[in-house]
């Protein structure tokens, strides 16, 4: 992909997070954390190449830590977020 | 087998746009845990198709990695107690820079070309090495590992804008020599140094901005290693992320009346001549009994809880809602009055409170409560300090003046359970505990919350 289409997409995607998070009541802005943190765990994807590219044993490495740490933040984040709105559905 | 690229980008397409349909649940309490499952669903989606990328030809590291990474992530998950969520949210923070960093530097190892991919990679393990350090000082803090006030030296600052020029100095060379890996490491360390160096003057009550703020950082790092790898998913989603952490950060900022840079550098607005504790307090303060305050409550129509971080210190959000219900149960209306940096993140009291199980649409956040202060008979107000400052309203010399705060001094009487009359962050005395229509009730604040209640009922 070229830059500028790169650099258009994160832009955009920018003005969208705006419009979206605006809309999120401060009751909810923990879940909001915790969740968008876990959607960072995105980073996954890019680890997942990294870990299993099989040419140098160092990329491999610090693949295999990639992968760990956006693992955990993937899980847990999504986990401790239903957690928390589960409570808020409850009423 | 392998799928071709463009199918990856059309499935990291459907995943991206999961993304926006579980962050638009949010924005609504009934629909926000599917939301949840919906922005799940989409992070499986690109995490499975990526398993059938052209490049990946082993997958040891990656089983063993996912599988580490999903007995920690459920552990924490599980185990933490909802009084600790900063901690865990700032810990997740640092794991999600880490991990961007450790993407980057793998993608420079593994050998990269052109400028962009080298800027990018830069970017990457500069942003994503200070979420990380950064990350860690602020969950050090939050669990009292360190010291929670602000720790620094003369000439921090000066260090820092060395730290940060020396490695946009890196970055840039990177570019120019690609190959010259002390160049890379330099970086590492410095962003590292960087990160560790920004937080440690950060002291308790400024740490809602900091995690949000640490939040974007996160975002901004994952859009940074795919502008190295070239993948949509991560630049989208990471610029998602970027956007919310920064709306929480310009949240809490004018929530508390100070500008970011005031913030980050640890600086207080320089007052006038305040006034001593003595000044403020002597002989106008009235101690109550719990006694005292049942029989007020007793006849009290409205009341209003206003909580604060010395709530969860005391972990007395059960005790609270248990008061609340023993009120209603006697015809009174309840609300919870919630200042937007009452605790130390985000949302932090709404959290407490849901898990007491109390109705979100009690919650009510600064703006709507405050016009209502002055029908209220009795605003209890519970481990808040300078959230509750009259000053920030009346006193123009004031540090805090202009601090939009809760109006509780206008409530009928205004019950104040606190351990002591030492003042809250910003290290100013509170002249609402010395107003005439004040009743301060010093004490362990769980304790003092189920005497009353106790009281109550026997009433």
């Amino acid at each position: 992909m070229d830059f500028i289409a790169m650099l258009t997409l994160f832009v955009l995607a920018i003005f969208l997070g705006v419009e979206l998070i605006t809309k999120v009541p401060p009751t909810l802005h923990t879940p909001l954390m915790s969740g968008s943190n876990a959607i960072s765990g995105i980073t996954l994807v890019g680890a997942l190449i990294a870990a299993g590219h099989g040419d140098s044993v160092l990329v491999q490495v610090f693949g295999f830590v990639a992968v760990v740490l956006a693992t955990i933040n993937v899980v847990g984040g999504f986990m401790v977020t239903n957690r928390m709105l589960a409570m808020f559905k409850r009423k | 087998m392998h799928l071709a690229d463009h199918w990856l980008n059309i499935a990291y397409l459907i995943a991206a746009s999961l993304f926006v349909f579980g962050i638009k649940g949010l924005t609504k309490p009934r629909t926000a845990v599917r939301g949840n499952q919906l922005a799940a669903l989409g992070m499986l989606i690109a995490c499975v198709v990526t398993l059938f990328h052209r490049e990946i030809i082993s997958y040891e590291f990656i089983i063993a990695g996912i599988i580490l990474g999903t007995v920690i992530g459920a552990i924490m998950a599980v185990k933490v107690q909802m009084t600790s969520m900063p901690q865990m949210i700032a810990l997740l923070n640092g794991f999600g820079g880490g991990a961007s960093f450790a993407v980057a530097t793998a993608g420079y190892l593994g050998g990269l070309e052109g400028p962009v991919a080298l800027i990018s990679t830069g970017a990457a393990v500069l942003i994503g090495a200070v979420t990380m350090t950064g990350s860690v000082v602020a969950f050090a803090k939050l669990q009292e590992l360190i010291s929670g006030g602000s720790i620094g030296f003369a000439g921090m600052k000066f260090i820092n804008a060395l730290l940060l020029l020396g490695s946009l100095v890196a970055i840039g060379y990177l570019v120019v020599e690609p190959g010259n890996q002390m160049v890379f490491w330099a970086l590492v360390v410095a962003a590292s140094l960087l990160g560790l160096m920004l937080v440690l003057p950060i002291g308790g009550a400024d740490m809602p901005v900091v995690i949000a703020l640490l939040n974007s950082y996160s975002g901004v790092a994952a859009s940074a290693a795919g502008f190295v790898t070239g993948n949509s998913a991560l630049i989208i989603t990471g610029s998602l992320v970027g956007a919310s952490g920064l709306i929480l950060t310009q949240i809490m900022c004018k929530a508390m009346n100070r500008s970011l840079t005031n913030v980050l550098f640890g600086v207080m607005a320089e007052g006038g001549v305040s006034m001593s504790d003595d000044e403020v307090y002597q002989g106008k303060v009235k101690s109550s009994s719990a006694d005292e305050v049942a029989m007020i409550l007793e006849t009290a129509q409205r009341v209003v809880i206003v909580p604060g971080f010395g709530m969860a210190m005391a972990q007395a959000q059960h005790a609270v809602r248990e008061l609340a219900d023993t009120l209603e149960k006697r015809g009174a209306v309840v609300e919870y009055a919630i200042h937007p940096v009452a605790g130390r993140m985000p949302g932090h009291m709404n959290v407490l409170l849901a898990e007491a199980e109390v109705s979100y649409e009690k919650l009510k956040d600064m703006d709507t409560i405050n016009p209502t202060f002055e029908q209220t008979d009795v605003a209890i107000v519970i481990g808040a300090n300078d959230v509750t400052n009259p000053m920030a309203r009346e006193d123009k010399g004031s540090p805090i003046y202009g601090m939009p705060i809760l109006n509780v001094d206008k409530a009928r009487t205004v019950v104040v359970v606190k351990r002591s009359l030492s003042s809250g962050f910003a290290g100013l005395p509170n002249p609402l505990f010395a107003k005439d229509n004040t009743l301060m009730l010093f004490g362990d604040g769980k304790q003092a919350i189920i005497d009353i209640s106790t009281a109550l009922k026997d009433a």
